[in-house]
C-alpha cells in the first residue's frame, strides 16, 4: 500500500510539474505584455522596460522558467505583478478556502440528491418515480451552472431574502455565516454533479440487479433495504466512485464559473482576473493549486476503490 | 403421507419479442418430506422457470405465473403477499443456485453472506450466527472455517463456493431445498463431491431435496423420483429405478440412449434425439416432441397426451406408452 501511493504521489507531482511548465510557456507564447497593456495608455516605453526588468521578463524564456521553477520548488510562487504587489502565495491562501468550500458542499449536495435519486430510479425502474428521476437529470445536466446560479440569486436571495446574494465569510466568522454564503452556490454547481451521478448510480444498480448474486441475496430472503443497499449499492458504486472522481475536478471548474456570479474571491475568481491581466505569477500559482487538486482527487478514488471492493489490493 | 410441495397445473408465462410463451405448461409435481426428487430435461423446457416460481423469484416482468397452485406445507405460495413470501425464502426453502462463481456477492465477506439470512430469520446474536455459521461450514467439508468467515468469495475456489452456498441454504434449517443445476458449472470430479455432499446431508438431516438437472446420471445416483420435462410439460414421472429400467416416453428413451455409455465399443457414435429443442414460441399442434420422434402418429399432431398412469408409480404423457413400457432402452 504504502508502496504504491509513493509510486502514485510521485506520478502526481510529475503531472503537476508538466502542467505547470505546460502553462509557464503557453502564457508566454500568448503575444501581448502585462507591462505593455498596462502603460499602453502613457505610452511610455521606458518605464515599461524598466518594469520588465524588474520582474525578469527581459531575460530570455528559459531563464526566466528556470528562475519561477527553482523559486517554486521552495514555496515562493512570486508577487503578482499587477496593482499592490501582493504575494502570490497570500492570494493562494485566501482562495482557496472558498473555493474548496464551494466545490466541497456541492460535491455533498451532488451525492446526498444522487445516490437515493439513482437507487428509487434503479428499483422503481419505468414508473413515475423513474421518470422523474430522468427528468430531473435531463434538466440538471442542461442548464449552465451561471443561468441556475442567477435564478437561484434572484428567487432565494433577492425576491424572499433567505440566503445572501453574493460574496463569502471565512469559516472563522462563524458556522452560519459561512454556510448561509455557500449553499446557492454549491446548489448552482452541484445541480449538474447530481444529475450525472444519479444516471450513473440508476445504471449501475440496474447492471447489478440482473447479477446471479443479487438473486441469491433474494432468495434469502432478506428485506428490499437490504438488498439494496447493503448488496447492490457497494456493486454499483465502483464503476460510480470513477466518475466521480473526474467529476469532483470538473466541480472545480463549474465553481470558476458560479465564483464570478456570487462575487466569491475563489481560485476561479483569482484566475479569470489574472489571465485578463495577465498577471503570470498569480496564473501560474492558481493553475499548480487546480491541477493539484485534480490529481490528488484521482488518487484518493484510486484508494477508495480498495475500501469498496475487496478484490482490489495495492501490492499484492 | 402428506407432500411438503405440491405444484398443480402450474402455468408461467413470458412475453418476449417473438410473442408469448408459455415456459411453464400445466406443470404438476410433489415433493415428499425428506425425499429427493430429479426434474430433468433440456434447456428451455421450463425446469429451472418452475423451481424459480416456487420462491417467486421469476422475474416480472417479461415473466409471470398465470396459474395453478405451488402448495407447501398446505399452503398455496403463490396467494403470499411479498412479505409472507420473504419469510419463506431463505426460512422454510433454502436455494442452491447453477453458478457458484457468481452467485456470492463479491463485496461482502462469506461471514456476512452466511450469517445474515440466520439473523434476520431465527433471531440470533452475531455472535451465535458465527458459531453456527462455523459449524455449517465444518459440515459442507470446508477446513479452517474460522478464518473463512473473514474471507472474500474470490478467495476460494468454484467448488468451496458451492459448498458455501449449500452451507447457506441449510442455514435455518429448512424442510426443502431447490438446487438449480448445482454442479453444471463445476469439473466433473467437484461435482460428483458436491452431489455426494448434497445427498448425505439431506438424508442426515431429514430435509428434501429438488434437483433440477439435464444429466441424467445425477438422476440415477442420487434421485428417488424423476419428472421429465419437455417443452413446458412433465412428459414422464416415476421412481428413479423404475425409469431407468422401464422408460416408457419416447422423450425419455432418446435422452437415455444419448448418454455415453463405457459398455459400447470405443468410438462407436452417440445416438442422439434427432432435431433441435423445441421453439416454444412455435410449437406444433398436439405433442411438443412429435416433430422429433420416432414412434409418432397420425394422433400425435391432432391430440397433446395427457400424464397418465402407467403401472406402479410410473406415469407417462405418451400415446404410444402401452407399446414402449416394457421395452427396455437400447
Amino acid at each position: 500500500m504504502s508502496g504504491y501511493l509513493l509510486r502514485r504521489s510521485i506520478g502526481a507531482l510529475i503531472v503537476m510539474w508538466a502542467v505547470a511548465t505546460l502553462v509557464f510557456f503557453m502564457l508566454r507564447i500568448v503575444p501581448g505584455d502585462p507591462f505593455a497593456a498596462m502603460m499602453a495608455d502613457a505610452g511610455d516605453m521606458e518605464a515599461v522596460e524598466a518594469l520588465r526588468r524588474k520582474f525578469g521578463l527581459d531575460q530570455p524564456m528559459y531563464i526566466q522558467y528556470l528562475k519561477w521553477f527553482s523559486n517554486a520548488l521552495q514555496g515562493d510562487f512570486g508577487t503578482s505583478i499587477y496593482g499592490a504587489r501582493v504575494p502570490v502565495q497570500q492570494l493562494l491562501l485566501e482562495a482557496i478556502p472558498r473555493t474548496l468550500s464551494i466545490a466541497g458542499l456541492s460535491f455533498i449536495i451532488a451525492l446526498i440528491i444522487a445516490v437515493p435519486a439513482g437507487l428509487i430510479a434503479a428499483t422503481k425502474r419505468n414508473t413515475g418515480w423513474d421518470h422523474g428521476v430522468t427528468l430531473f437529470a435531463f434538466l440538471g445536466l442542461s442548464m449552465p451552472d451561471f443561468w441556475l446560479a442567477i435564478l437561484l440569486i434572484v428567487f432565494l436571495a433577492v425576491n424572499i431574502s433567505w440566503l445572501p446574494a453574493i460574496g463569502y465569510e471565512p469559516l472563522s466568522a462563524g458556522f452560519w455565516p459561512w454556510l448561509s454564503h455557500l449553499i446557492l452556490p454549491a446548489i448552482a454547481v452541484g445541480t449538474g454533479f447530481a444529475a450525472i451521478i444519479a444516471r450513473m448510480i440508476r445504471s449501475a444498480m440496474l447492471e447489478v440487479l440482473k447479477t446471479d448474486y443479487m438473486r441469491v441475496a433474494r432468495a434469502k430472503g432478506l428485506k428490499q433495504s437490504t438488498l439494496m443497499i447493503y448488496h447492490a449499492l457497494p456493486n454499483a458504486l465502483i464503476p460510480v466512485v470513477t466518475v466521480i472522481g473526474i467529476a469532483f475536478a470538473l466541480l472545480m471548474s463549474g465553481a470558476v464559473v458560479v465564483e464570478n456570479v456570487f462575487s466569491i474571491k475563489g481560485l476561479g475568481r483569482l484566475l479569470i482576473q489574472g489571465i485578463l491581466n495577465r498577471d503570470y505569477p498569480v496564473v501560474q500559482g492558481a493553475i499548480l493549486v487546480v491541477s493539484a487538486i485534480f490529481v490528488f482527487s484521482n488518487l484518493l478514488v484510486d484508494m477508495l476503490y480498495g475500501v469498496i471492493d475487496p478484490r482490489i489490493r495495492y501490492d499484492s | 403421507m402428506t407432500a411438503l410441495l405440491e405444484i398443480k397445473d402450474l402455468v408461467v408465462e413470458f412475453s418476449t419479442p417473438g410473442g408469448t410463451i408459455r415456459a411453464a405448461n400445466a406443470v404438476s409435481y410433489d415433493v415428499n418430506p425428506g425425499e429427493i426428487v430429479a426434474v430433468v430435461g433440456e434447456s428451455g423446457s421450463g425446469k429451472s422457470v418452475t423451481a424459480l416460481s416456487i420462491l417467486r423469484l421469476i422475474p416480472d416482468p417479461p415473466g409471470r405465473v398465470c396459474g395453478g397452485e405451488i402448495l407447501f406445507q398446505g399452503e398455496n405460495l403463490l396467494q403470499y403477499n411479498e412479505e409472507q413470501i420473504r419469510q419463506v425464502r431463505g426460512r422454510r426453502i433454502g436455494m442452491i443456485f447453477q453458478e457458484p462463481m457468481t452467485s456470492l456477492n463479491p463485496v461482502l465477506s462469506i461471514g456476512r453472506q452466511m450469517t445474515e439470512a440466520m439473523r434476520l430469520h431465527l433471531g440470533l446474536t452475531a455472535a451465535q450466527a458465527d458459531a453456527k455459521a462455523i459449524d455449517l461450514l465444518k459440515l459442507v467439508g470446508i477446513s479452517d472455517p474460522e478464518s473463512r468467515l473473514k474471507a472474500y468469495p474470490h478467495h476460494l475456489s468454484g467448488g468451496m463456493r458451492q459448498r458455501v452456498m449449500i452451507a447457506m441454504a441449510l442455514s435455518c434449517d429448512p424442510p426443502l431445498i431447490i438446487a438449480d443445476e448445482p454442479t453444471t458449472a463445476l469439473d466433473v470430479t467437484i461435482q460428483a463431491q458436491i452431489l455426494e455432499l448434497m445427498k448425505d446431508l439431506c438424508r442426515r438431516l431429514g430435509v428434501a431435496l429438488v434437483i433440477i438437472t439435464h444429466n441424467l446420471g445425477i438422476v440415477a445416483r442420487y434421485a428417488d423420483r424423476v419428472n421429465v420435462m419437455y417443452a413446458g410439460r412433465v412428459v414422464e414421472r416415476g421412481g428413479a429405478r423404475e425409469i431407468y429400467r422401464r422408460p416408457s416416453h419416447p422423450y425419455t428413451i432418446g435422452l437415455l440412449n444419448s448418454v455415453p455409455r463405457l459398455d459400447r465399443p470405443r468410438g462407436s457414435p452417440l445416438d442422439p434425439i434427432p432435431g433441435n429443442p423445441p421453439d416454444l414460441t412455435l410449437l406444433p399442434s398436439g405433442c411438443a416432441f412429435q416433430p422429433r420422434c420416432t414412434h409418432c402418429t397420425a394422433h400425435c399432431a391432432a391430440e397433446a397426451p395427457a400424464l397418465l398412469p402407467l403401472g406402479q408409480e410410473h406415469w407417462s404423457a405418451c400415446f404410444e406408452s402401452e407399446g414402449l413400457y416394457g421395452v427396455a432402452a437400447k
